[in-house]
C-alpha cells in the first residue's frame, strides 16, 4: 500500500435544515471571531440565460440592490455598512450569490435583507437604466477599456465550448443589455429566485438555534414555489483541437490561453481532482514544470499560470468545467514553439509521475487550501457552493483526504487521457490595433 | 438623509474586538519580533519588513525594484529549484515585494513547518547570492511586466497623480524603465541588499496556530546570525503641490476615461487622522457614501468610483477615482467637484457621520479575522508607529469626533481647489470637455 500521510484539514461543524418552503439551509459556527457570513446562493447563472439575452443574470444580479419587499433603494447598503459589514454579489456558470460579512450582531439584519429580496424586488424603471449603465461601464472597465480585458476568463470558453450555455458571451452585449425590460425582470425572478432553488449559508459567530430561529422568522414566511430543472450544460468533447485568435488594441504583448476539457467536477470527482494536481505540476508556481521549461530553461515566455475551472472557481463548476494554462510572451515569435513545450511537458507526465515530486506539490495546494478557508468569505462561499451542487457541505473539511488519496499514477492517467491537442482549445490573443 | 425603516431587526452591542496578547522581543541585532495566537486553522503567517523600498534607492530606484524579484533566487546551498521544492515541502507560500518605503517578505505555511521555515527565511534574506542566470532570467520577466503595467490606464493614472503631486521627490518617481532594468545586474542588486537589508529597523511578525513564546525563540534563533544597520537619516517629506490645471494624458481610442483628483492627506497617528478619515469615507471611502450614490447609484457613468488615503511613511495622499463613460467625462468631473464642495461648505448629516464610524469599526473586526489578515493590520500598526492597543483605543476615538470637526478637516483637505486633477482617457474627444473646468494641459501616453 503506498502510504498515505494523514493531511492537515478543517474539522469545522456543518449543520444543515431544510424549511418547508424549500429552502436549504448550512450553518457552520465557528466563535474565533466576532464576525458572520451570510451567503443566498441561487441555482442560476451564465448556464441559465436565454439566447439573446447574455448577459442578463449578471444585470440581474445588479437588480437585487436596487430595492426589495419592503426596502427602497440603497437602504440594503445602508443597513449593511451602517451596522459595521460589507455585501457585495457575484455570478457565475451555475450560481449567482449574495452575501454580507457582518460583525455578528447584525447576524439578523443580514438574513432579514437576503429575505426581505427573496420575497420581492421593487424595481423602477429608472433604476433599471441606471444598472444597466452601471454594468456597461463595469464592462468597459474590465474589457473594452482594459489591456488584457476578458482574457482568458471570458473568451477561452467561447472557443474551447459550443453551444449557448458554454460559449456565449457572459458578461453581455451592449444590444442585449439594452433590451431588458422590466418585465423580463419579474419572470426571470419568478422562475429561479424561488426558495427551493436557494441554499442559505450562515458561517462564523452565531449560536445554532437562535441562527435558526430568526431563519424561520424571516424566511419562513416566504411561499414555496417551483423549483426550475437544474441545467444540464453538457456537451460533446471537441475531437480535434480548435483555434481562435482575437486582435487586442491596447495590449503591448501577445498572450497564449489554452483551454482542455477535462473530466466531470461532480460525477467523476477523483479524476477531477486528480486534474487539479495535474495542473499544480503543470503550472503552480515557481517549481511547476511549465514554469521551470518555459521561464528557466527555453526562456520563450514571461509569465505563466494555470488554473482549473471556469469564472467559478475549481470545486465551484458543474459540467463541463476547464484546465486553462495561459503564457504572456515577448512580441516577435509565434506561439508555436510554446506549444510544442507545453505537449512535451505533458507527454512527460503522462509517461508517469515521481511520488515525492506529487507529495510536494499537493502538500503546498493543501496549504493554500486550508489559508484560503480561513476566511470566513471564502469559507462561507465553497460550503454554499458545495451544498448547492453535490449536498456535501461537508467536502470543506474532507477535500484535503480526497486529495491525499490520489496517486501518481491517476495524475498520469489525466495527462494522458485527457490533456491532448484534440481535446483543447487554443486562443491567442494578438496586440495592438489590426493593421 | 433619511432615517432607516422601523421594521429592520435590532442591532445588539457588538462583541468588542479582542486586543490579541503578542509575545514581543527586540533581538540584540535590532530585529523586533512579534508572535500572536490565532488557531483557526493549522497555519502560521509571517511578515518581514525592512526599509528597503523604491525610495531608500537612487537614480529609477532600479535595484529596490529587482531586489525583490532576485532575492528568492539562490543561497550559498540552495538552487531556486531547491528553494521552491523545499517550500513545497514545508506547505509554504513565500513573496516578496518592494513598496515606496519598505521590502516586505511574506509567508503563509503550515505551522508544523514552523521553525524550519524560519530558517529558510533567514536563509534567503539575509544571505543571498543572486545568481546570474537567476538575475537574468528576472531581468527579461520584469521587463515584460513592465511594458504590459504601463499599458494598464489605471497606473498610467496612478503615476501621473503621484509625479503631480510629489514632484520631484521619491515618491513621486516612476516605475523604472524598461532599459534600466535591463541594465542592472547582481552587483548592483547585491550591493543594494548589502547596505539595507539589515535587522535594525526591521520587524517580523507572526500570527497563527503557534505557541508565541516559542515562536519569538525560534525566529530569534533562526535570524540570530543576521547583522548590521543601515544608514539611517530620515527621509525628507515631500512638498505636495496641487497644480490647478487639468492633466490630460492621451489615449487614443480610450472608450472610459480614468478621472483622479489628488491631494495631501494626514498620516495614522496624527490628531486630526480619525476627523480626515470619517469624512473620507462620508464623501466617497465606501459604497454609501455620496460620491457613490451620486456618480454610481443616481447618475450611472461609473461601475467603482470612491476615494482612499494612500499612506506611506513620509507622506499620505488622498486620491479620488472614477472611471467612467468617455461621453460623461465633464459630468462626472462635475458631480465629483460638486459633492467634495459640498463636504467643504456644509456639516454632515449626524446619521451620516454615526453610520461611517460604525462601518469602519465593523470592518476593521472583519479585516482581521484570518491569520493573514491579523497579520497584514498588526505589520501597517507597528510600521506607523502605533501599538496593538490601537485596535482598543480607536472607537472611543473616532465616537468623540463631532460633525463641526468634519467640516474643518474637510475645508483644509477635501475642498475642490485643494485637489490636483488627471484625465486619462482620448484627448480627441474629452479635451474641450475638460477645458471647462480650466486650463488642461495634455501629455501623450507613455
Amino acid at each position: 500500500m503506498p502510504r498515505q500521510p494523514r493531511p492537515p484539514a478543517t474539522a469545522i461543524a456543518v449543520e444543515r435544515a431544510t424549511l418547508s418552503n424549500g429552502l436549504r439551509v448550512v450553518l457552520a459556527p465557528d466563535r474565533s471571531s466576532p464576525t458572520v457570513f451570510v451567503g443566498a446562493y441561487y441555482d442560476v447563472g451564465f448556464r441559465s440565460e436565454p439566447q439573446g439575452r447574455a448577459g442578463f443574470a449578471h444585470l440581474f444580479e445588479h437588480l437585487m440592490f436596487q430595492g426589495s419587499a419592503t426596502l427602497e433603494k440603497g437602504l440594503h447598503d445602508r443597513l449593511t455598512t451602517g451596522n459595521g459589514g460589507i455585501n457585495n454579489g457575484s455570478t457565475r456558470n451555475d450560481f449567482t450569490n449574495y452575501f454580507e460579512l457582518m460583525p455578528s450582531n447584525a447576524l439578523e439584519v443580514a438574513l432579514f435583507l437576503e429575505a426581505d429580496r427573496m420575497r420581492e424586488i421593487r424595481l423602477t424603471p429608472e433604476n433599471l437604466q441606471n444598472q444597466i449603465d452601471v454594468v456597461k461601464e463595469e464592462i468597459r472597465v474590465n474589457v473594452h477599456n482594459q489591456p488584457y480585458g476578458g482574457f482568458p476568463w471570458l473568451y477561452l470558453p467561447m472557443t474551447l465550448f459550443e453551444t449557448f450555455p458554454n460559449a456565449h458571451d457572459a458578461y453581455g452585449d451592449f444590444a442585449d443589455l439594452d433590451a431588458a425590460t422590466i418585465e423580463e425582470v419579474a419572470e426571470f425572478f419568478d422562475r429561479y429566485y424561488a426558495p427551493g432553488n436557494c441554499v442559505l449559508t450562515v458561517a462564523g459567530d452565531f449560536d445554532v438555534t437562535e441562527a435558526m430561529q430568526h431563519v424561520e422568522r424571516h424566511f419562513g414566511g416566504i411561499a414555496a414555489r417551483e423549483v426550475p430543472p437544474t441545467v444540464d450544460a453538457r456537451e460533446p468533447l471537441p475531437g480535434r483541437e480548435r483555434r481562435d485568435a482575437r486582435r487586442d488594441p491596447h495590449a503591448p504583448q501577445p498572450a497564449l490561453a489554452i483551454g482542455y476539457r477535462i473530466p466531470d467536477p461532480i460525477r467523476a470527482f477523483d479524476e477531477y481532482a486528480a486534474t487539479v494536481l495535474c495542473c499544480q505540476l503543470l503550472t503552480g508556481g515557481e517549481a511547476s514544470r511549465l514554469h521551470q521549461r518555459l521561464l528557466k530553461t527555453d526562456r520563450i515566455a514571461s509569465h505563466v499560470d494555470g488554473d482549473v475551472g471556469l469564472v467559478a472557481g475549481t470545486f465551484e463548476v458543474r459540467d463541463p468545467s476547464m484546465l486553462q494554462v495561459q503564457v504572456f510572451y515577448p512580441d516577435g515569435q509565434g506561439p508555436d514553439r510554446i506549444l510544442r513545450a507545453i505537449d512535451e511537458e505533458i507527454e512527460r507526465i503522462a509517461e508517469g509521475v515521481d511520488a515525492a515530486e506529487l507529495d510536494r506539490f499537493r502538500n503546498a495546494y493543501l496549504a493554500d487550501y486550508l489559508g484560503g478557508v480561513d476566511s470566513l468569505m471564502q469559507r462561507g462561499m465553497l460550503l454554499a457552493a458545495l451544498e448547492q451542487q453535490r449536498g456535501r457541505a461537508e467536502l470543506l473539511n474532507e477535500l484535503p483526504g480526497i486529495l491525499t488519496r490520489i496517486q501518481p499514477e491517476d495524475v498520469a492517467k489525466v495527462a494522458a487521457q485527457w490533456l491532448t491537442s484534440d481535446n483543447r482549445a487554443v486562443l491567442e490573443l494578438l496586440p495592438g490595433a489590426a493593421g | 438623509m433619511k432615517p432607516l425603516p422601523s421594521h429592520v431587526p435590532s442591532v445588539g452591542p457588538a462583541r468588542p474586538i479582542r486586543v490579541p496578547t503578542a509575545a514581543e522581543r527586540k533581538l540584540r541585532n535590532g530585529l523586533r519580533v512579534l508572535a500572536i495566537r490565532r488557531p483557526t486553522v493549522p497555519r502560521v503567517e509571517i511578515r518581514l519588513r525592512m526599509p528597503a523600498g523604491l525610495i531608500h534607492d537612487g537614480g529609477q530606484a532600479a535595484r529596490a525594484w529587482m531586489l525583490p524579484e532576485t532575492i528568492l533566487t539562490g543561497t550559498r546551498s540552495r538552487s531556486s529549484v531547491d528553494i521552491a521544492q523545499e517550500l513545497q515541502g514545508l506547505g509554504a507560500g513565500l513573496e516578496a515585494a518592494a513598496d515606496a518605503d519598505d521590502l516586505v517578505v511574506s509567508v503563509g505555511c503550515l505551522s508544523a513547518s514552523l521553525e524550519r521555515m524560519l530558517d529558510l527565511m533567514a536563509e534567503v534574506v539575509t544571505a543571498p547570492t543572486f545568481p546570474a542566470d537567476e538575475v537574468d532570467v528576472a531581468r527579461d520577466r520584469v521587463v515584460q511586466e513592465l511594458i504590459i503595467g504601463r499599458s494598464q490606464p489605471s497606473v498610467i493614472a496612478r503615476e501621473t497623480w503621484r509625479a503631480q503631486l510629489f514632484g520631484r521627490h521619491g515618491y513621486g518617481r516612476p516605475m523604472p524603465a524598461p532599459e534600466t532594468i535591463a541594465r542592472t545586474g547582481p552587483a548592483q542588486i547585491r550591493r543594494f541588499h548589502a547596505e539595507r537589508v539589515l535587522p535594525r529597523g526591521s520587524t517580523l511578525v507572526l500570527v497563527g496556530d503557534i505557541r508565541p513564546e516559542q515562536a519569538v525563540e525560534a525566529a530569534a534563533e533562526a535570524f540570530r546570525g543576521w547583522k548590521g544597520r543601515p544608514v539611517t537619516g530620515a527621509t525628507p517629506a515631500p512638498t505636495m503641490s496641487a497644480p490647478e490645471s487639468i492633466l490630460l494624458v492621451d489615449r487614443p481610442g480610450a472608450v472610459q476615461t480614468n478621472i483622479r483628483l489628488a491631494g495631501a492627506a494626514l498620516p495614522r497617528g496624527h490628531k486630526d487622522y480619525f476627523a480626515l478619515t470619517l469624512a473620507n469615507l462620508v464623501f466617497g471611502g465606501y459604497f454609501s457614501s455620496r460620491l457613490v450614490t451620486n456618480i454610481r447609484e443616481t447618475k450611472g457613468y461609473t461601475y467603482s468610483p470612491g476615494s482612499a488615503v494612500d499612506h506611506r511613511r513620509g507622506a499620505s495622499a488622498l486620491v479620488v477615482g472614477a472611471d467612467v463613460g468617455t461621453e460623461v467625462t465633464a459630468a462626472a468631473l462635475l458631480e465629483i467637484r460638486y459633492e467634495l464642495g459640498r463636504m467643504a461648505a456644509l456639516e454632515v448629516d449626524p446619521d451620516e457621520l454615526d453610520a461611517a464610524r460604525r462601518y469602519l469599526a465593523g470592518v476593521t473586526s472583519l479585516s482581521i479575522q484570518t491569520q493573514a489578515g491579523l497579520a497584514g493590520y498588526v505589520d501597517t500598526l507597528i510600521s506607523c508607529g502605533l501599538s496593538l492597543d490601537y485596535l482598543r483605543t480607536f472607537q472611543p476615538a473616532l465616537q468623540r469626533i463631532t460633525t463641526h470637526q468634519i467640516l474643518e478637516i474637510s475645508r483644509k483637505y477635501l475642498g475642490p481647489g485643494k485637489l490636483l486633477t488627471v484625465l486619462v482617457g482620448d484627448a480627441g474627444a474629452i479635451r474641450a470637455q475638460a477645458e471647462a473646468f480650466g486650463p488642461v494641459e495634455v501629455r501623450n501616453a507613455p
